[in-house]
């Protein structure tokens, strides 16, 4: 198939070594599930379930991403729906950052990365359209809230500033006000615009860069395990906002947290060592997932 | 346990989760053992007209209502502690509605228990027990089978148990028949044939809890809800 092959047969080995020496042989046998993770390699290409959608926001055939003589994301056929929250889970390293990266083009800035591939955002191919219109329309929240050393109301209106979305000072205010609010940080925010970003609770560092994100009104946001860095509460708080902004935003969402995926996406997407291993509606994901992959990494059995 | 590692509920990385369910199956397959043997011994207490026998299964009912607190207490805490997920958490739910049809068998054991004494109190004949040996036998067979399948995890042999139940269903209307016709013949046998009507209307109950726990077996290994779905739907589904 690949160059990457031995590496998957190598693990692949290891793992049914280490299965067959910690189980031994019982005349009560219990059915054998078959395709053990340990059996099962990954067809190129070959995604279980539903990838593709009938109103796709993003479509994206064939992408295959290398870093160098790496290839990190192995021919992945997915569409994305418009106004949908799709959430990408797997293993670390199975390439779900990466494919994430490649919505908004931020992997353009590692010189060693190339992308190969349709990728389209309303039928614009997304790497022959210009970078900072697609950077526009497709928002990216980190793992790590990241907001400028600057007040709040600065960090906020960045963005409109240097897309000149604004004509005068009371349309910015009115950007600002308004991603704030959206963003569930307007009461805890109003009085303190002036304040220093940076001197904000993680939480609402967070709600932050969401509101500094939706600033430029984009259509879709991306966001790399937000809530990674949040208590509970907070992440709860997020997770609402989510919640509230898929009825205008097409949200992709990549987390470890498995829980996180069930509450907050409508459909859930497993990667696996650069393969795209399953997509299907979140509910069946969580409850009958059909890809023996997908049932061993959201059950604990591997990951 | 460590020693008799679970293929299919075994192998997570936490090991203590592991032996929850374990734990879990465990339990509720003990909790069958217990219900099988209630059933099996009401339905022996009244052909023989045993009343040692009889008692002794109107006794063992709390020790089946005891289980099933236990059981559902081991199942929530799996829920709260672990959020299972896929066929952990199929295999979770399963045993929290099983038990409930355990339960119910298990009172159907102690009726048949009482009815059994009763019968023995008022005289010694043998009227209506071709019927109830019968049927007692076919159910519990279904239930033995039922926990079997779950035990094994296998959704074919479920489906045989749902299938099964069709003729206890005909069995049952046959018996009934047969009663009916004692009781025209002469009326002294009326108050007689009622008991061994509501024995024989008990196992059939049985035999409903049994299917009940054949399709949570089918849920629990194909992840579909076959309740309420046709013959021909149900055996689809086990065949894929």
């Amino acid at each position: 198939m690949n160059t990457m092959n031995p590496s998957i047969s190598a693990e692949a080995n290891m793992r049914g070594k280490a299965a067959a020496i910690s189980v031994p042989e019982d005349k009560h046998k219990e059915t054998v599930v078959e395709n053990k993770p340990e059996d099962t390699v990954i067809e190129e290409g070959k995604t279980v379930g539903k990838p593709f959608t009938a109103d796709p926001k993003f479509k994206l055939r064939n992408v295959d991403v290398s870093y160098g003589a790496d290839r990190a994301i192995k021919n992945i056929s997915l569409d994305i729906g418009r106004n949908e929250v799709i959430a990408f889970i797997g293993p670390s390293g199975c390439g779900k950052s990466t494919f994430l990266r490649c919505l908004n083009r931020m992997n353009d800035s590692i010189d060693i990365c190339r992308v190969k591939g349709s990728l389209e955002l309303d039928d614009q191919n997304i790497y022959e359209s210009k970078r900072d219109v697609v950077e526009l329309r497709a928002g990216m929240v980190f793992q790590k809230p990241n907001p400028f050393p600057k007040s709040i109301y600065d960090n906020v209106a960045y963005g409109p500033r240097i897309h000149g979305l604004a004509n005068r000072k009371s349309e910015l205010d009115d950007i600002v006000e308004n991603s704030l609010r959206k963003a569930g940080l307007w009461n805890e925010a109003k009085d303190r615009l002036d304040a220093m970003a940076t001197g904000m609770s993680g939480g609402q560092q967070q709600r932050l860069c969401i509101a500094r994100a939706i600033a430029v009104s984009p259509e879709v946001i991306l966001m790399d395990e937000p809530c990674s860095a949040l208590d509970p509460i907070a992440t709860a708080r997020v997770e609402e906002l989510i919640a509230e902004m898929s009825e205008s935003y097409t949200i992709v969402i990549v987390t470890h947290s498995m829980q996180q995926a069930a509450r907050v996406s409508d459909r859930t997407a497993y990667f696996h060592m650069g393969h795209l291993a399953e997509v299907n509606k979140t509910d069946t994901v969580f409850t009958s997932p059909q890809h023996p992959l997908t049932e061993s990494y959201i059950t604990g059995r591997f990951g | 346990m460590s020693n008799n590692k679970d293929q299919v509920y075994g192998d997570h990385i936490s090991e203590r989760f592991n032996n929850e369910l374990l734990e879990l199956k465990t339990r509720f397959l003990e909790m069958g053992g217990l219900v099988e043997a209630q059933i099996g011994s009401a339905v022996q207490a009244l052909t023989a007209n045993d009343s040692v026998l009889a008692e002794q299964v109107r006794a063992g009912d709390r020790g089946v209502d005891q289980m099933e607190i236990g059981i559902d207490e081991e199942a929530i805490l799996i829920i709260a502690r672990r959020q299972p997920a896929a066929r952990d958490l199929r295999l979770v739910i399963a045993v929290i509605k099983m038990v409930v049809d355990l339960e119910r068998v298990g009172d159907e054991a102690k009726k048949i228990a009482k009815l059994a004494l009763k019968l023995e109190e008022e005289g010694q004949t043998s009227l209506g027990y071709v019927e109830v040996r019968h049927i007692g036998n076919h159910v519990h067979a279904m239930l033995h089978d039922s926990l079997d399948a779950f035990a094994r995890l296998d959704a074919e042999q479920a489906l045989q148990v749902m299938k099964e139940d069709k003729r206890v269903d005909e069995e049952y209307q046959a018996a009934a028949r047969t009663l009916l016709t004692h009781m025209m013949e002469d009326t002294r046998n009326i108050s007689r044939c009622m008991s061994i009507m509501w024995v024989l209307r008990a196992l059939e109950r049985v035999g409903d809890h049994a299917c009940n726990i054949a399709e949570n077996v089918i849920f629990m290994v194909k992840g579909e809800d076959v309740r309420h779905t046709p013959m021909e739907e149900t055996e689809r589904v086990v065949g894929r």
